[in-house]
């Protein structure tokens, strides 16, 4: 219960931190942390127009893009604090829950008849094709590693032999550069660009408004909170007491979101070709940690 | 034996009935007594766990195995016959009644050689229903006769099954060397003896045929355009899958090599999907598409059955039977969906007399229902919760993961590159499956669509119905199907030891928790919108334009620049061609012009076809020696026997 609690909290502050660290680093004075979720409760507000193209799908599927996302942080495991479900390869339907969120958010770019909309979901379904095994192999090497099969005990590295503190911090590495390729973050994707035909998650909600783009935009946040807490767990002895436990999750939660923050403030985003040798780059990563694993785990 | 000869000839009489309407009763009579017969035996056998004494004992055989699999084939052609008396309608006036009668025979023979195969364990009888089924399928597949190129579907898929059927022939025959039976039942005694894997080879090639495995898939993407479309989804749900029935019985009796026969399953099946699901990306032709992912699905499925054979091999019950048990459990849920999205692209096909995707587009206004069982099949098959396709996905997964938290090296090099396979296949089928969605279904129509589109007949849609409330049903609650399916795989599959279910049970029961708690999500959100929605009524508006307001339905994105940036990926992989468009100079206004493009299976062109071609033009050479004329066929006998004569006196024969 804490667990998710806890994810909860930092989605509601990790969007604003994000944008908070960026523009200190630019020298501007920007929005307090909390203006994301400020900009929820303007839009729930809001009447929401349909595109007169649209059908059930615009009305159907921001429901259960979020849904989808609630239910996959109900499996991640928060500093040592048990998630509400967790079973024998709950990894998989972890993944594959957000595979449904991305399935539903791409026809929902369709379902306005849009000329744009299309270019976005074309990039969406091939990067999250591209990134999907980078994320399976560094679940198979923490398998490997561990021995175990669900989320929050391969996330319970302390507590192995042979376990350093570069383990943890190689298993965040990865998670971040997968958080900015789901998330459509800079260096992929860059969610201030105001171009239609260089966007990718932006342009997919276009026509998307009112209730449900804030059920989106929660959606987003909610990536950010669960991809956080996969790195606190990595990263976080698992025999501390409870309340350091959650004061350095809310540490790592602060860097995490400050490493994205600077991350996007000194580095421009890729041509669109170029996104596919990043990911490639990223699952490559994700290999070389797998092979590490296997040497310290003598299966060669 | 005598049964199936006397159900065949009766169901014959369906061909002198004397109107279309009663002939189409009676074969429904034929079909519908068959399936509840054969169902009355599945389920007793399922049951009881033993076969009901009807007096067949020793000639057939059914052991829960087989009863799953007559459930699944009878599911499906009870289906499939209702989907057809709504589709072949349109048909009755420009077929002749004769040939719509045969039709609905070979629906019939169809449905009881399926069943038939997967009862009989004599090796002739078996391939007598084998070759029944092939040329009832056969007869379903080329209706529409007069169209270009199915006559040639049709026999090359002919021609492919007999090869297969040889195959599996000569792997009987030589197994029969020990016992002295051509059976089933004969192979354990053979495989005690002989090396496994070369009768193990044959079998993979006469039911991988069957199966559509890579480089044995090459009639599958021919044919399955080519028939009509319940004839499609019977064929693409059930009876490619005995071949995996005959893979699976075989498997039943390996003795040895069973660990490098599980370990080449795996790769082979996974580079089966991988291939499979990369091809189809690129169809434009709907059905083409689905055949494609058949082939995927079978990739899945064998890498489920490899893992089966590879734990039996090293005494890992886990991986064993979470690997047959996800085989069992995707053959059932491919043949829903599969069977689900057939009927589905055939009621769009039957309004808008295409197949082609990129002329369809907004269908979903004029066909709401169809739509969304289409979409169910789509989030299904790739493998997305809460519907079936995950639960037997999920297992598949369970039994690699297994493998891979607790073995040594090499096997766990060959369970990562599996399940990195396994990803892609699924990352590939929701980018398959989004596009062929979003296309058909979504925006405005992308060509003028025919007037009277509209709805597809209560029949097909009832047809549709019933698969839908199954994927629901064993995706939301798994645990009533899996139970039974582990207790089969157990009690069959494995070798030694007991084999505790409840590792799989759990984590399985939790899946309906989730869905429990997906549903209950899902309306409080939708209803906290309804409320917010009492004051703050929605408006429709136009689609954004980004300040163009002269949007018109041929500026939305299509199938092709959908995939466009996937093509260039993979480009080293699949040849991937379109006609190249030049102007001239001195052309100011351009005339029309043919646009193109197409991608080469290179399988089929370059293993299939190439040789295929050689061996014909070696044969057209022999061919100098048919001249027509008798003198020279004269001359032909008489050196023949002068030849004979010679070599008999040189004792050489």
């Amino acid at each position: 219960m804490i667990a998710i609690l806890l994810i909860l909290i930092t989605s509601l502050v990790t969007t604003g931190l994000i944008i908070r660290v960026k523009s200190i680093s630019s020298g501007r004075k920007g929005p307090g942390i909390f203006q994301p979720v400020r900009n929820l409760t303007v839009l729930i507000r809001k009447v929401t127009v349909y595109s007169e193209t649209s059908g059930i799908i615009s009305r159907i599927a921001p429901i259960v893009i979020l849904t989808a996302l609630l239910l996959a942080s109900l499996m991640v495991p928060v500093a040592g604090f048990e998630p509400l479900i967790s079973f024998r390869g709950d990894f998989i339907l972890f993944a594959y829950l957000m595979a449904l969120g991305r399935f539903m958010m791409i026809i929902t770019a369709f379902d306005s008849g849009s000329s744009f909309e299309g270019m976005g979901a074309s990039r969406e379904a091939l990067y999250g094709m591209l990134i999907e095994p980078a994320l399976f192999i560094l679940i198979a090497g923490l398998t490997v590693f561990t021995g175990q099969f669900s989320l929050s005990s391969i996330f319970n590295l302390s507590q192995n032999e042979g376990y350093s503190l570069v383990f943890g911090l190689i298993v965040a590495y990865i998670i971040g550069n997968i958080t900015l390729v789901e998330n459509s973050r800079i260096p992929v994707d860059d969610p201030k660009t105001h171009l239609e035909l260089t966007m990718i998650h932006e342009v997919m909600v276009l026509d998307t408004s009112g209730f449900n783009l804030a059920m989106i935009q929660l959606t987003s946040m909610l990536k950010f909170a669960i991809f956080g807490s996969l790195v606190a767990s990595a990263v976080i002895p698992r025999d501390l007491p409870p309340a350091v436990r959650v004061a350095l999750y809310f540490a790592v939660q602060l860097l995490f979101s400050a490493a994205i923050g600077f991350s996007e403030s000194f580095r421009t985003r890729f041509k669109m070709n170029r996104n596919q040798q990043y990911i490639l780059t990223v699952t490559l990563i994700s290999v070389l940690f797998f092979v590490v694993i296997l040497f310290t785990k003598n299966i060669f | 034996m005598s049964y199936l000869l006397v159900y065949l000839f009766v169901t014959a009489i369906t061909l002198l009935a004397f109107n279309r309407r009663a002939s189409l009763i009676l074969s429904g009579i034929f079909i519908f007594f068959a399936i509840t017969v054969t169902s009355w035996l599945a389920i007793e056998v399922l049951v009881s766990g033993v076969m009901p004494d009807i007096g067949l004992q020793g000639a057939i055989t059914c052991d829960r195995l087989s009863a799953v699999f007559i459930l699944i084939i009878n599911f499906t052609a009870a289906t499939g016959f209702i989907y057809s008396t709504g589709y072949l309608k349109p048909y009755v006036q420009s077929k002749p009644a004769a040939w719509l009668r045969l039709h609905y025979v070979a629906l019939a023979w169809l449905q009881i050689s399926m069943v038939a195969v997967v009862l009989f364990r004599d090796g002739f009888s078996f391939l007598i229903a084998w070759e029944l089924m092939t040329l009832s399928s056969f007869v379903l597949v080329i209706f529409d006769y007069d169209i270009k190129g199915t006559m040639a579907a049709g026999i090359n898929y002919l021609v492919q099954m007999h090869i297969g059927m040889l195959f599996i022939l000569v792997a009987l025959i030589i197994s029969s060397k020990v016992s002295g039976s051509v059976s089933f039942d004969s192979l354990t005694a053979y495989f005690r003896v002989f090396p496994n894997w070369p009768v193990f080879l044959l079998f993979f090639i006469g039911f991988g045929l069957k199966a559509g495995f890579i480089l044995l898939h090459t009639w599958l993407p021919e044919a399955h355009p080519a028939a009509p479309s319940h004839v499609s989804g019977i064929m693409s749900g059930v009876m490619i899958k005995l071949g995996i029935y005959g893979i699976l019985r075989v498997s039943m009796y390996l003795q040895s090599d069973m660990y490098y026969i599980g370990i080449a399953l795996i790769m082979y099946s996974a580079g089966t999907g991988l291939f499979g699901v990369m091809m189809a990306i690129f169809q434009h032709d709907i059905k083409k598409l689905l055949a494609y992912h058949s082939i995927e699905n079978i990739g899945i499925i064998g890498i489920g059955i490899g893992l089966g054979i590879f734990g039996n091999a090293t005494g890992n019950n886990l991986i064993a039977v979470a690997g047959y048990t996800g085989a069992i459990l995707h053959t059932l849920n491919h043949s829903l969906f599969k069977s689900l999205l057939f009927y589905s692209a055939g009621s769009v096909i039957q309004q808008l007399h295409t197949r082609n995707i990129e002329k369809m587009g907004g269908v979903m206004k004029f066909m709401p229902y169809t739509a969304l069982s289409f979409l169910i099949g789509s989030i299904a098959i790739s493998g997305l919760p809460p519907f079936n396709g995950f639960v037997s996905e999920y297992l598949v997964y369970f039994s690699l993961f297994t493998g891979i938290g607790s073995l040594e090296f090499y096997p766990l090099l060959i369970f990562t590159v599996a399940m990195v396979s396994l990803v892609l296949i699924g990352g590939l089928a929701i980018f398959c499956f989004t596009k062929v969605f979003s296309i058909m279904f979504l925006g405005q129509p992308r060509t003028k669509l025919p007037e009277h589109t509209s709805e597809s007949s209560g029949v097909m849609l009832s047809a549709k119905i019933l698969p839908v409330i199954l994927i629901v049903f064993i995706g939301v609650v798994p645990a009533l199907t899996v139970g039974p399916l582990t207790g089969i795989a157990s009690d069959l599959f494995v070798r030694q030891g007991l084999f505790d279910p409840e590792p799989i049970m759990t984590p399985v029961k939790y899946l309906s928790l989730t869905a429990a708690i997906m549903v209950a999500a899902g309306l409080t959100f939708w209803l906290i919108r309804k409320l917010f929605e009492i004051r703050r009524k929605p408006v429709p508006g136009p689609t954004w334009g980004c300040g163009y307001t002269a949007v018109n339905p041929r500026q939305q994105y299509t199938a092709t620049s959908f995939i466009q940036e996937y093509a260039g990926l993979i480009r080293p992989l699949i040849k991937n061609g379109a006609s190249n468009i030049t102007y001239k100079q001195e052309e100011i206004f351009p005339e029309e012009r043919d646009f193109h493009s197409s991608s080469s299976d290179f399988f089929r062109s370059k293993i299939i076809l190439r040789p295929a071609n050689y061996i014909v033009n070696l044969l057209r050479r022999a061919a100098v020696m048919q001249t027509g004329n008798l003198q020279h066929y004269v001359l032909y006998a008489l050196v023949f026997m002068v030849l004979i004569f010679l070599l008999t006196v040189l004792n050489i024969i």
